[in-house]
């Protein structure tokens, strides 16, 4: 009685940090405050989609193809469309701005493209959607399997930012990106790579969770949502934060939903959100900013 | 007198000018085309309703009028190509009556076909109404639709009450039970929004007199996709029913739930989503005996024909409830119009409110500005196929309970 929301709880946890983790890395050190986030999201779902449907490519063997693919056009949007934004924003405050408007026209752009080549219907397919028993209770072997790579490229990036040499640079570039010029860090170039790395992460994200929900071309702010929830609670650019505070809403939503009701589910969401919000507003894994 | 002459002249000549223009616009008075404009949700949370009920329909429906020259109007003698103005009402009611204000005052156009949704339907409602537009609904479903034809007498509600479908399944229920083929308890949910909200009011009232016991009653937010507690606690429950009046991504998970967990309730009804060609897409063989609203004639070949062509427009197949039921409207005014011969609005209203019209479900006439015993109110996934299975009208098929055990 007890394991059954607690598993699905943690499987809903594991999806909602899947689905903010780029997030974290784009917003928390490229500072662009993505809104056409959900977007790719959704494009990913698509790509999975079709790449199962019509050339019948499993959507794990279509992570390797979409998610390098990802981290490339999103190098490339970073590029070719963010950096004259970066060039001339005098402070990261308004570079943060300043990529809120750019990237809400991306948003329409990705948006009208999905629509013009997909419809606006629903598409869902089935994949993995057989039950696995843990603990007598059952869940869907894709949920696992999206919960399972939440943890590992969670826990994989936090050890590689915090143990790597690599890592070190980006944490110093969303610490103080002036500092971080002053010890000889190529700072653009980091921050390039964070965000291709973000636009990376999501692909994968969207790969997973077309495996088990049902989409359509307008779910992308959903998504966005979703993120911008759980990055903001589990502060801003910490994966650590991502993966617990992904865990809280979605077991908070599952023990909401079975011992009190399914309709105060978002209710007890967003009380959470605020009581973080009041009490720790750098967010539970956030540095305090000087 | 030079001035008398000039005078005279002009006067002639502004005679002249003033008789002549009525007469040259009656004989070539006509147009180039018939306007038609629609305000639609193609992009928001309703893109995916609209998509697969409505604008196939509206394309399909062009496109066989102008195919055949148009629309037949007496009043010129001839027939009158249709040219269609669009908007995207992004989802949004306020936007609907913008773009259909705009329709109307701006682009002058003929007739109007309506938006997609209750809730934008009703929102435009007023506007259709103040303009004299004729608003032949198919996407709206609401217990106020009496009582709205009687005050906006140009708006038709094809869709009906709530109330109707819940009343048929009802009297299934009943008869099951009398059977013995299920228990007297039945698991409900729906989502928090206006679909779920109305028939699940509707489906409380209806149950209770009824005397069934609702053991589980609960809504759940839109956008929910994750449904384990909720079919976990349906399961508990010692229900042979499980009743969700739910919205398309819910509908999926929720069946993707059942049958993880080996839920087998006897009579699974689910919502709007259920008669899309996504469902049985998704479920393959475990799409049988799932229940819900609308329904299809196993043995009509109109509405078989009308599937191949939207399958060649599309390259999918019509949803198995309102699009049927759509084209007809939109057969049914094209019929209205040729027989007023003419753009008169009100004489159109007239025509639809009194006439017989063929369609593709059969012989329609409207009582109240709604169709009467025309369409299947429930439907169940047998061998394939959504078949209608209430009303008891002649081709009905026959109910199968229990529901198919789910096949891994």
């Amino acid at each position: 009685m007890f394991t059954e929301p607690l598993l699905s709880g943690v499987t809903l946890g594991g999806i909602y940090a899947l689905i903010a983790m780029g997030l974290t890395l784009q917003y928390g050190v490229a500072r662009i405050m993505n809104l056409s986030y959900g977007e790719s999201l959704v494009a990913a779902c698509f790509a999975a989609l079709w790449l199962f449907t019509a050339i019948s490519v499993n959507p794990l063997l279509g992570l390797f193809i979409i998610v390098p693919l990802a981290a490339v056009i999103n190098w490339l949007v970073y590029q070719i469309l963010l950096m004259p934004l970066v060039r001339r924003a005098p402070s990261r405050d308004a570079l943060e701005v300043d990529s809120i408007l750019a990237t809400f026209g991306l948003l329409f752009v990705a948006q009208g493209v999905m629509l013009a080549i997909f419809g606006g219907n629903y598409f869902s397919y089935d994949f993995l959607s057989i039950p696995v028993k843990i603990f007598g209770a059952t869940v869907s072997a894709s949920r696992l399997l999206a919960l399972g790579f939440a943890v590992v490229i969670g826990l994989a990036l936090y050890l590689g930012l915090t143990r790597t040499r690599a890592g070190t640079a980006i944490r110093a570039v969303a610490v103080d990106p002036v500092s971080a010029l002053l010890v000889a860090i190529d700072v653009r170039a980091t921050a390039a790579f964070a965000y291709a790395l973000g636009g990376a992460l999501v692909a994968a994200g969207g790969v997973l969770v077309s495996m088990f929900l049902t989409f359509n071309a307008s779910l992308g702010v959903v998504f966005t949502m979703k993120a911008l929830i759980v990055v903001i609670m589990g502060g801003v650019g910490n994966l650590l934060g991502c993966l617990v505070a992904g865990m809280i809403l979605g077991l908070t939503e599952t023990f909401v939903a079975t011992y009190v009701d399914p309709g105060l589910t978002l209710a007890a969401t967003y009380v959470i959100f605020i009581l973080v919000l009041l009490l720790r507003p750098q967010g539970l894994f956030g540095a305090r900013r000087s | 007198m030079k001035l008398n002459a000039k005078l005279l002249l002009g006067l002639a000549a502004a005679a002249a000018l003033s008789l002549s223009a009525p007469m040259l616009s009656a004989q070539d008075a006509a147009p180039k085309s018939i306007k038609i404009g629609y305000a639609i949700s193609k992009t928001g949370p309703n893109a995916g309703g609209a998509n697969i009920t409505q604008i196939p329909n509206y394309q399909l429906w062009v496109q066989e009028v102008n195919a055949k020259g148009g629309l037949m109007l007496k009043q010129y003698g001839k027939r009158i190509p249709i040219e269609v103005i669009e908007y995207d009402d992004r989802s949004n009611s306020e936007e609907a009556v913008r773009a259909v204000e705009r329709l109307i005052e701006q682009d002058k156009v003929d007739l109007l076909l309506p938006p997609w949704g209750t809730g934008i339907n009703l929102a435009v409602g007023p506007t259709f109404n103040k303009h004299g537009y004729p608003q032949l609904t198919f996407s709206a479903v609401t217990d106020r639709a009496p009582e709205l034809a009687k005050r906006w007498p140009n708006s038709f509600w094809f869709l009906g009450t709530s109330k109707q479908y819940i009343d048929a399944l009802v009297d299934l229920l009943v008869k099951l039970r009398k059977e013995g083929k299920i228990n007297d308890q039945i698991a409900m949910v729906s989502v928090a929004d206006g679909f779920g909200i109305d028939l699940s009011k509707a489906a409380r009232a209806g149950f209770e007199k009824a005397g069934f016991k609702l053991v589980f009653d609960r809504s759940y937010p839109i956008g929910t996709q994750d449904m384990a507690p909720i079919i976990g606690e349906a399961q508990r429950s010692k229900a042979d029913t499980f009743v969700a009046f739910s919205y398309p991504p819910d509908t999926v998970a929720l069946v993707d739930q059942s049958r993880l967990t080996s839920y087998a309730p006897k009579v699974m009804f689910t919502g709007v989503g259920t008669f899309f060609p996504l469902f049985p897409q998704r479920f393959g063989e475990n799409a049988e005996g799932v229940m819900s609203l609308g329904g299809w004639s196993k043995d009509n070949k109109a509405t078989m024909e009308y599937r191949e062509k939207i399958r060649k427009l599309v390259n999918r197949d019509p949803d198995y409830w309102g699009s049927q039921i759509g084209y007809s409207s939109l057969q049914m005014l094209e019929q209205a119009i040729e027989r007023v011969g003419k753009i008169d609005r009100a004489a159109i209203i007239k025509e639809l409110q009194t006439g017989t019209f063929d369609t593709v479900i059969g012989k329609i006439k409207l009582e109240n500005n709604m169709p009467k015993d025309a369409f299947w109110l429930l439907g169940q996934w047998q061998d394939g196929l959504y078949v209608g299975v209430a009303p008891q009208r002649p081709g009905v098929a026959e109910l199968r309970v229990p529901k198919a055990p789910w096949k891994k």
